[in-house]
């Protein structure tokens, strides 16, 4: 069903630490390659080895600059998946009831079996989070990793999603946000968390930090202070060549 | 946003069917004999042919069928209920009055009724993307539906009602372009917002995250040649409203009698079509989707 269930007290959904995601991809490649080989449709490339390569991803990685005015430019790398919303606008619009908001955890999820491939939920959502699978025609989307999470037959330490686990700097963590005491709520609670794009009225599960100001300049010379003034009246072979060129 | 021609074709035509259906459906139209069946059978592949098309953008049009079961939320789902609702009264409609001559004046109205609904159903697929703030206001539903009225009061012979409508379309169209260029600031999705990197100072994309194309790229952030829109425009506006305005009603005036006024009409008729269709690729092109603020547009 298209409607959405009525708030679930548990809110499952990841925190992304913008101050120490260092932009490997790491987790791009990790969700691919998980995603590929388990539920739903494989995540097809087309033409992927050609001169035009295009191919279906859950979780992308941009990299924003902020020019600061007292301070050396700053870097941001941004990973970006589905947010599980709590009031997710592209469950709504779905004709068929193949995409859906799970009562019991929250995550957002499509039954591709009933997907028609109409491309309406990825109109509705803002966040780019869906991409239609070219080889399957149906749409495509985080799962937060549905069939690890409860996956009994996984090491305990697996039973994460697949981006969280193979994040080499810990920028990503996966946890219950409907719980206020989870490791996810206190990270949200002690640093500056933010929902994106609030205006358009999703109500994301998951959150963003803000990365912390880096250094500042120092008070260091400025380079014309370092570095010799070249003369302005020129000597020596410059000062002959400089008065013969005049001559002229 | 991506214009499709297959949504192109299946927003005008469907538009222009159902406009049809609707007066036929009130009775404005000579419904006997041969006109009245060739008027409805028009109606008929316009609209359906109209939906037909729409299916040719699906990735797995074989399971059309579960489009009607999500009517408590999903517009596209209402739209082909009202869609299937409004041919299915209209057929039986039609069928007493061409063959039988006979009428049912509220199966008609009934059938005129949902024909529109199907039309304000289409609309409120766009209007309602709060994503696409072009596309997210009143204004949309209201143009299209006087599209499809005008459109069809043209080919149902009624001249007078349809110059006026003409007009009125073409006065819908300006406010909605008018409005739409203020409703992506209006929204207020910048990048700063989508990022929630805002306040610290100036931001830009420095690295997006692929370096080809994708889905959400050829789907959202399609860019057209801005620099032929306002040509566009002209022409969608000439074409849509002020020319078949003005022929309906130098028409209607009765200085167009017989062969020369069924001329007329037709070319009327082209050269509505011709500006719809322009004003609908310019509908799609011409509409951002807040997506794009990720990949460094719009700002």
């Amino acid at each position: 069903m298209t409607q959405l269930p009525p708030a679930s007290d548990k809110k499952l959904g990841l925190v992304i630490d913008l101050d120490i995601c260092v932009g490997c991809h790491a987790c791009v490649i990790s969700c691919k390659g998980w995603n590929t080989e388990n539920y739903g449709a494989p995540l097809s490339d087309m033409d992927a080895y050609g001169e035009n390569p295009v191919g279906s991803f859950l979780n992308r990685v941009h990299s924003f600059e902020i020019e600061l005015e007292d301070g050396p430019a700053q870097n941001v790398h941004f990973p970006k998946s589905c947010l599980h919303c709590e009031t997710a606008p592209c469950v709504t619009v779905c004709p068929t009831g193949a995409s859906y908001k799970r009562a019991e955890d929250g995550i957002v999820l499509v039954n591709e079996e009933a997907c028609i491939g109409c491309g309406l939920c990825a109109w509705a959502c803002p966040y780019g989070a869906r991409e239609m699978d070219q080889a399957e025609g149906v749409m495509k989307k985080c799962t937060l990793c549905v069939d690890r999470i409860y996956n009994e037959n996984l090491a305990a330490e697996d039973q994460i999603p697949a981006c969280v686990r193979s994040c080499p700097t810990g920028a990503r963590h996966f946890g219950d946000f409907g719980d206020p005491n989870s490791a996810v709520s206190q990270l949200v609670a002690e640093r500056e968390a933010v929902d994106l794009m609030p205006e358009q009225g999703t109500k994301p599960v998951n959150k963003y930090l803000l990365p912390r100001i880096k250094d500042r300049w120092l008070d260091q010379p400025e380079a014309g202070d370092v570095l010799p003034v070249v003369a302005e009246e020129p000597e020596g072979f410059l000062k002959w060549l400089d008065k013969a060129l005049e001559k002229l | 946003m991506n214009p499709a021609p297959s949504v192109i074709i299946f927003t005008v035509l469907s538009g222009l069917g159902f406009g049809m259906l609707f007066w036929l459906g009130l009775g404005q139209a000579e419904t006997g004999g041969m006109i009245g069946f060739w008027l409805f059978a028009m109606a008929f592949i316009l609209s359906g042919g109209g939906l037909l098309a729409s299916t040719f953008h699906l990735g797995n049009p074989q399971r059309f069928w579960r489009a009607f079961s999500q009517w408590q939320t999903s517009w596209l789902s209402r739209e082909a209920i009202l869609a299937v609702a409004a041919l299915g009264l209209m057929g039986l409609f039609g069928l007493r009055q061409v063959f039988f001559a006979q009428d049912w004046v509220w199966l008609g109205r009934a059938g005129a009724g949902l024909s529109l609904l199907t039309v304000l159903a289409t609309a409120m697929i766009y209007s309602q993307l709060k994503t696409v703030p072009r596309w997210n206001q009143p204004g949309t539903v209201v143009l299209f539906i006087l599209l499809a009225l005008a459109g069809g009061a043209l080919i149902t012979a009624q001249a007078g009602l349809a110059a006026g409508l003409f007009g009125l379309a073409g006065l819908a169209q300006l406010w909605v372009w008018y409005r739409g260029g203020q409703r992506f600031a209006e929204a207020g999705s910048t990048l700063a917002s989508a990022t929630g990197l805002g306040g610290r100072g100036q931001l830009r994309l420095f690295e997006p995250p692929h370096t080809g194309r994708n889905y959400l790229l050829d789907e959202m952030v399609y860019r057209i040649g801005r620099k032929h829109a306002l040509r566009l425009r002209v022409i969608a506006l000439l074409g849509m409203s002020i020319l078949p305005a003005a022929i309906m009603l130098a028409s209607g005036a009765g200085l167009l009698a017989g062969g020369a006024g069924l001329l007329a009409a037709g070319l009327a008729g082209a050269v509505h079509l011709i500006g719809v269709f322009a004003a609908r690729w310019l509908f799609f092109a011409e509409a951002e989707h807040v997506v794009g603020l990720y990949y460094g547009r719009h700002s």
